[in-house]
């Protein structure tokens, strides 16, 4: 039998308490020096697919692009409102038929090709082609042609009039893009905006620098360099933040780490809205949800607060109908079907089902859908209704499942675009929800321009959705943001998917 | 001997080939639409099928596959459809950060492992073995994510002093990168050094009392002698073999340890194909990851032939 001597051993434990002791100096010699003044490092949860926001529709493409490369006709601002930028100014003519536009003078794309009316012109036939592939199509369906008399005017003739298009124009889908760079805009975009596509390392980050030509004196940049770092685990976002890699995460992922940023000094949370909407959907067309009675109750046998506590930690605001407080014409619509198990149990009895009635609900992985249905299963279980739950991975079998087969009884799922009402007139969406008023009502809206009239018309499409629920309206997602103090000017409320960081800067 | 290595060889071929199809064949049931993903919820029947055309997504299975297959023995992987550059360009972008980061957990692995299985076997019974049964139970149980989270926590969170994740690129300096890696490697390591303890110490324990170990001891030779120059180098085989079976699976089973440390490397593609049904990305990287396992099993086959001549005879 052989044994080794303890003095081995002991040299050993020796020999490797001291390898850890240097290995740890090492390390402390490497720690990366602080961040200087002008550079950002921004993380996302998603890392983008893509760099082109015309032809792809994930919104992580925007939320490093849009404002920062590219930019549209127009823009819309951090209340939402739609505002000038490569458009100086424009006139609809009385019929609404005819937009006229004029541009600015003096914008170069990154590469040095001009901004005028022939860009604009080819960036939007791009977009409404019939080889385009962009994801929003359907906002350039009603230009029948496009004039441009000069280098500076832009008219756009309408077949039918379009309240929303001006709108639609300050969508990312519906930036400009240089005619010659147009094709590899997915891989080294080029736009006109105050940011310019530095560096993508793929699965990692993508890097932007100040565009030292940019025509808007007054939006130009005020830092030098942007990295959007993307980091998928909340646990590693918030060891990131923490441990200073990170000086912004706009959207942080998980609302139940949020208070583990309290106790540092260096950094803020900011809860903002975003246009998010977090809604159950219904197969409309199939028993027992084709009975209005049904959705209702199981509308009121939901406490949407108790809902957002047990979802997403209490952050995040109820809502009750398809609409974001960040929406012009918001209307609080919680009080028409408050919770009300006793009620809820009645309009069942009287829709047929005394005892209930059992359903799937086919929840995307995404954290708030499962976290939500599983409350949703114990308050629906009070009115006697058993709900099963089916994971259904998203996007690609969802998609497939609820988008394109219809194959589902309910669903969950956060509508991101904003403004979007108007898919419960969509012929064929989701829900199969079949409604003429409301569909003549957002025919309404695109008849007329004027913001006043087409907010009463949003708001009478408000009620009838949250007496109709057609879905479960339960909550708008809050936008958690978790920044450095020192840092200026990142948007705390999300009217559109974006970073917009022409405005950010350091301070004292 | 000739006939024996072009039979392997052909077997190699063949079963790389079964498993293409396979792989092509799979991936073409999953649920899902690439270009519905790409489009979104907006888009309309005529946009999709513009995409699908451009993709090629319409044409038949067997003719994709035949086109695949091509381009892959040509050398051209095809393009990914979500990144819209070359699969090609990315497999090699992430490889150069996954195989520096495997090699690193197998050294830790070996440089943890053999000396302290050998030293269980030696000294099996005293606190020495007993501390490396329990080393490696505990290892072995331990989820590699988790280990990764703990380290975040403490160097990271707490001491500050390694970056959270994320990568620096080799092109930021050799430290830099080699100190992106090194938690990662640990967390890596730490299961498949359990592992190997075990397969080390068991193979010690098998040539220990072999005529020649007696035979060194009886020569006057110290016993530390001994165990490293004559038991440990006659142990070696079997612990090589575990070591290549486990390459492929270090290869293979980084997807979790380069998500918590945000890494990007090929299992952190294949994961973000897979959900985007980057579907020529998916084959690309499952065809590599197969015929990594299917060439090194060869290559253990034949280091066996080598090592053993008795196998070396035709049958």
């Amino acid at each position: 039998m052989i044994k080794l001597s303890l003095v081995t051993s002991a040299r050993l434990a020796r020999l490797s308490l001291s390898a850890t002791v240097s290995a740890v100096l090492m390390m402390a010699a490497m720690t990366p020096a602080e961040a200087t003044k002008t550079t950002l490092n921004l993380g996302m949860s998603v890392e983008p697919t893509g760099l082109d926001p015309t032809i792809a529709a994930p919104v992580a493409i925007g939320q490093v692009t849009w404002q920062n490369v590219f930019e549209g006709l127009v823009t819309i601002d951090q209340a939402g409102k739609v505002q000038p930028q490569l458009a100086k100014s424009w006139e609809i003519s009385p019929d609404g038929l005819t937009y006229t536009f004029k541009l600015q003078t003096g914008v170069k794309f990154h590469d040095g090709e001009i901004f005028d009316a022939a860009a604009a012109k080819f960036s939007l036939d791009r977009a409404r082609g019939e080889d385009s592939v962009n994801p929003q199509k359907r906002f350039f369906a009603s230009i029948a042609s496009i004039d441009t008399p000069d280098a500076e005017t832009l008219v756009l003739h309408l077949s039918a009039p379009t309240g929303s298009l001006i709108y639609w124009l300050g969508w990312p889908a519906s930036v400009m893009i240089g005619p010659k760079t147009a094709a590899d805009d997915k891989v080294t975009p080029i736009g006109t905006g105050p940011f310019k596509f530095a560096n993508w390392a793929k699965g990692d980050k993508v890097e932007l620098a100040r565009n030292a030509d940019y025509w808007n004196k007054n939006a130009a940049a005020k830092l030098d360099k942007v990295t959007f770092r993307f980091i998928a685990d909340p646990q590693a976002q918030a060891a990131a933040l923490k441990s200073g890699n990170l000086d912004a995460f706009p959207e942080f992922a998980a609302p139940e780490l949020m208070s583990s940023f309290d106790g540092d000094a260096r950094l803020v949370t900011r809860i903002g809205n975003t246009e998010l909407k977090v809604v159950a959907g219904m197969n409309n067309a199939k028993k027992p949800f084709n009975d209005k009675r049904v959705r209702q109750a199981l509308m009121m046998a939901i406490d949407r607060k108790t809902l957002i506590d047990g979802a997403w930690s209490g952050l995040g605001t109820p809502i009750g109908s398809h609409y974001t407080p960040n929406d012009p014409g918001y209307q609080d619509m919680t009080g028409v079907l408050p919770y009300n198990v006793e009620k809820a149990k009645a309009l069942l009895t009287e829709s047929g089902y005394p005892n209930g009635f059992s359903f799937t609900i086919k929840s995307p992985q995404m954290a708030y859908a499962p976290r939500s249905a599983e409350v949703m299963q114990a308050m629906f279980a009070e009115i006697g209704v058993t709900m099963n739950i089916e994971p259904t991975e998203f996007p690609a079998k969802w998609v497939q499942d609820i988008m394109k087969d219809r194959n589902f009884d309910m669903t969950i799922i956060a509508h991101a675009e904003p403004l979007d009402i108007d898919i419960y007139s969509r012929d064929p969406y989701y829900f199969n929800y079949k409604n003429p008023v409301v569909s003549a009502l957002m025919r309404k809206v695109q008849e007329t321009t004027d913001p006043a009239q087409q907010n009463a018309i949003y708001g009478e499409a408000q009620k009838i959705l949250a007496e109709d629920v057609p879905a479960l309206y339960l909550f708008v997602m809050p936008k958690l943001g978790v920044w450095d103090s020192k840092l200026k000017g990142l948007w705390e409320n999300e009217p559109i998917p974006s970073n917009v960081l022409s405005g950010v800067s350091w301070g004292e | 001997m000739i006939t024996l290595l072009a039979r392997r060889f052909a077997d190699l071929v063949i079963t790389l080939l079964i498993v293409s199809f396979l792989i092509f064949a799979v991936m073409d049931l999953l649920p899902g639409d690439p270009a519905s993903i790409m489009l979104g919820t907006s888009a309309s029947p005529e946009t999709l099928a513009a995409l699908r055309h451009d993709l090629g997504l319409d044409q038949p299975l067997i003719l994709r596959y035949g086109q695949w297959l091509a381009g892959v023995f040509s050398g051209d992987l095809g393009q990914s459809y979500t990144y819209g550059v070359p699969v090609a360009e990315l497999i090699v972008e992430r490889l150069a950060v996954t195989l520096p980061l495997a090699l690193m957990a197998i050294m830790l692995s070996v440089a943890i492992a053999l000396p302290l299985g050998a030293l269980a076997a030696a000294r099996r019974g005293g606190i020495f073995g007993v501390g490396a049964t329990f080393f490696s139970q505990i290892s072995i149980a331990v989820p590699a994510f988790w280990v990764a989270l703990l380290l975040i926590i403490l160097f990271s969170t707490m001491l500050g002093l390694m970056p959270a994740g994320g990568f620096p690129g080799w092109s930021a300096g050799l430290l830099p990168a080699l100190q992106a890696l090194v938690m990662p490697a640990v967390a890596l390591a730490m299961p498949q050094a359990g592992v190997l303890t075990r397969v080390a110490r068991s193979a010690v324990l098998e040539v220990i009392h072999e005529d020649f170990a007696r035979t060194a001891v009886a020569k006057g030779l110290s016993r530390n002698a001994v165990l490293w120059r004559h038991i440990v180098p006659n142990a070696l085989i079997p612990i090589l073999t575990v070591i290549g079976l486990q390459f492929t699976f270090l290869v293979a089973g980084a997807v979790l340890v380069e998500n918590v440390f945000n890494l990007p490397g090929l299992g952190r593609l294949a994961l973000q194909a897979l959900s985007q049904r980057d579907i020529i990305v998916m084959q690309d990287v499952v065809l590599l990851f197969a015929s990594l396992v299917i060439v090194m099993n060869f290559i253990v086959d034949l280091s066996y032939l080598a090592i053993d001549p008795r196998l070396r005879r035709t049958r």
